[in-house]
């Protein structure tokens, strides 16, 4: 019997009880709406942390002043003082894998103007960290190397910082807030970035020359951090082995002694995140995949009841000329077609409510073709696996049994 | 001129029934030539329904000899045997075995769906003429819920017509159906038999029935206990005219 045959045999008998039809496909359906929405969203949570990550610079690269064994007990990161500028000018002169490099000092306190105040800290990098991070103005000009060489005492102010101290959307530029007791220019607003991956907000700082910063606030020598971005994405690894290496010949370490630094780059945070995330979309995909075989359950249920409940067709179809392998395909081609039916329908619905997902909660999705393929394939399969035992049962029936078959 | 259609030599069939062999049929020779219209008549029990599965090449012989239309059934497989009950047979039931929700066109079609050397436009061609020899042209489109009783055998009938058999194997064809409808059903019988030369083999119980035939085979406890020729036989087109009036055929 020809294929058109067969799928017009199968469709006439779907035909003839469209709602049953359609109440198994429901399995189906639930199954790869829920697998295309879980990956989707899995996906989109994946891509918006990387995205994320990318906006704060993926070639950025940190080194931290870091914990030390001394005398056998270990100090923490931030108050241990290594970094210092001999090792700036070091990394300007004998890196090659980077192009920027600046360091910062952070410095907790008030913005204060006139009455208003607000709690915030004060970052005193290099002119190159706004590069390095990515970070752009709105309005105003940033400070220069100028600035650094004397200290001035100008900053740059970020939205968070503005929405409280100038409340009634006076324009910032060219006044004078205090930080603590010093007064600060405010010579450019910083574009806003909202809330990174960590939920901190990136816009609730101040940034001053780090010499500013170090000679008028803090009075250290010393800075808590360096950031430099390396030249391109794919040489991060050697820009960091590199920046270790200068570092340790910098602070004069013996080859056995430990990295009084830590160097990280932005890739093992993305790396980390990331499978945190995959993990997710595998528990999700796992939990729909389960509801996909449900639904083929559902269809080996459904095609059982209709094999016994057309035994009399069965016969008939056989007296006719039907051989066991017609109707073989014949049920096997039912329950291909409902799975499939479904798949397609589920697809939409999958779409549909990764729609509705991303219009109503606001979360990130991305609908990959990989999963919609694989969702098909399954459904397919799973027509063809549940339905086979149901249609092998019909195939063999004596048709003189099942044509006085009440 | 005439030809045998089937030809049946000393055909026993046994049942194993546990531990006990049921002799249906005991030996049973006789042929049929193209063109006769040939009623098996018996009590429950006689063996008829065996008799008629085996001429339907639904089940085979124990032992003995089948011939259809020259073709030794005994050495089919199960494939082969519904391929040649596709290309030669046409067969008409009791209970009609129409598929329900299903066009009277459609299930027409249906054999013919199992026959891959008819293609869809012959297959709707051959359909429609099937239905129109039955008399119901401007039926195409009724399911079997909107058809009468007679209707619907009529259209099982058109069925049994359309992959043009050797020969039509009716199961009490008219078991269901009151005396009228039976013998409207009987003169098409008669009409299919007399003007297209059909071979019709038609199982019954009822004399009344098999006095249309041609010849009566009448079988008893496996055997054929008497086998007939009816010289003149009745017409079921007279009988349906003398038959009181209100008549919508």
């Amino acid at each position: 019997m020809s294929l058109i045959n067969l799928i017009r045999i199968a469709l006439k008998a779907l035909q003839r009880n469209k709602l049953r039809a359609f109440l198994t496909m429901l399995g189906i359906i639930i199954g790869v709406g829920s697998v295309i929405a879980m990956v989707a969203i899995g996906q989109g949570s994946k891509q918006s942390i990387h995205d994320q990550l990318s906006n704060m610079g993926t070639n950025m690269i940190t080194v931290q002043a870091a914990s030390n064994l001394n005398g056998g007990v270990r100090i923490a990161g931030s108050s241990f003082q290594t970094l210092t500028s001999k090792d700036i000018v070091a990394l300007k002169a004998g890196a090659q894998y980077i192009t920027e490099v600046s360091p910062a000092v952070t410095s907790r306190g008030q913005a204060i103007n006139g009455a208003l105040n607000w709690p915030t800290s004060m970052s005193g990098v290099a002119p190159e960290y706004l590069d390095i991070r990515k970070l752009t103005l709105k309005d105003g000009i940033a400070f220069t190397q100028n600035d650094v060489l004397t200290s001035a005492k100008v900053c740059l102010i970020g939205q968070t910082v503005i929405d409280n101290i100038f409340p009634n959307g006076e324009n910032p530029i060219g006044k004078v807030i205090r930080f603590g007791h010093i007064p600060f220019q405010v010579i450019g607003i910083l574009s806003p970035k909202g809330f990174n991956a960590f939920g901190q907000d990136q816009d609730d700082i101040l940034i001053a020359p780090y010499t500013t910063v170090q000679k008028r606030i803090l009075a250290s020598i010393y800075y808590s951090n360096i950031y430099a971005s390396a030249a391109d994405e794919a040489v991060t690894d050697q820009a960091v082995t590199e920046m270790t290496q200068i570092l340790r010949d910098s602070h004069r370490l013996r080859s056995n002694e430990d990295n009084d630094f830590t160097v990280r780059t932005q890739q093992e945070l993305i790396a980390t995140l990331s499978s945190t995330s995959g993990l997710l979309t595998i528990l999700l995909t796992v939990v729909a995949g389960i509801s996909l075989v449900i639904g083929g359950i559902g269809i080996m249920n459904i095609m059982y009841v209709s094999v016994t409940e057309r035994t009399k067709e069965i016969g008939l179809r056989m007296s006719i000329g039907a051989r066991g392998k017609d109707i073989l395909m014949q049920f096997l081609m039912e329950a291909v077609l409902i799975s499939i039916t479904g798949g397609v329908i589920g697809v939409l619905v999958g779409f549909l409510s990764t729609q509705i997902v991303t219009l109503t909660l606001g979360w990130p999705t991305i609908i990959s073709e990989s999963s919609v393929v694989l969702s098909f394939v399954v459904c397919a399969v799973t027509g063809i696996f549940f339905g086979y035992y149901p249609a092998q049962k019909a195939s063999r029936l004596d048709p003189i049994e099942a044509l006085r078959y009440e | 001129m005439s030809k045998k259609i089937l030809e049946i030599k000393e055909l026993k069939r046994e049942f194993v029934m546990g531990s006990e062999t049921v002799h249906a049929l005991r030996g049973i020779s006789f042929d049929v030539q193209a063109g006769e219209f040939v009623t098996i008549m018996g009590s429950s029990g006689s063996g008829k329904t065996t008799l008629l599965n085996i001429l339907g090449c639904l089940d085979k012989p124990s032992i003995g000899d089948y011939f259809l239309d020259g073709v030794s059934v005994k050495t089919l497989s199960r494939d082969e045997l519904a391929q040649l009950r596709n290309h030669k047979i046409g067969f008409v039931f009791q209970a009609y075995n129409l598929l329900p929700r299903t066009t009277a066109l459609e299930n027409v079609e249906l054999p013919l769906l199992y026959n891959k050397d008819v293609s869809a436009s012959e297959r709707r061609e051959r359909a429609i003429h099937a239905l129109e020899q039955v008399k119901l042209a401007d039926r195409h489109d009724h399911t079997p819920s909107q058809l009468s009783g007679g209707q619907q055998q009529r259209v099982a009938i058109a069925r049994a017509l359309v992959n043009e058999p050797v020969m039509i194997l009716a199961d009490e064809a008219t078991g269901n159906l009151d005396s009228r409808t039976s013998y409207e059903i009987m003169a098409l019988m008669q009409e299919l038999n007399a003007t297209q030369g059909k071979t019709i083999v038609f199982v019954t119980h009822e004399p009344d029935i098999a006095s249309f035939s041609s010849r009566t085979i009448q079988l008893r406890d496996g055997r054929i206990q008497k086998d007939t020729k009816i010289e003149v036989k009745r017409s079921a087109k007279e009988v349906l005219e003398n038959l009181p009036a209100t008549d919508d055929y």
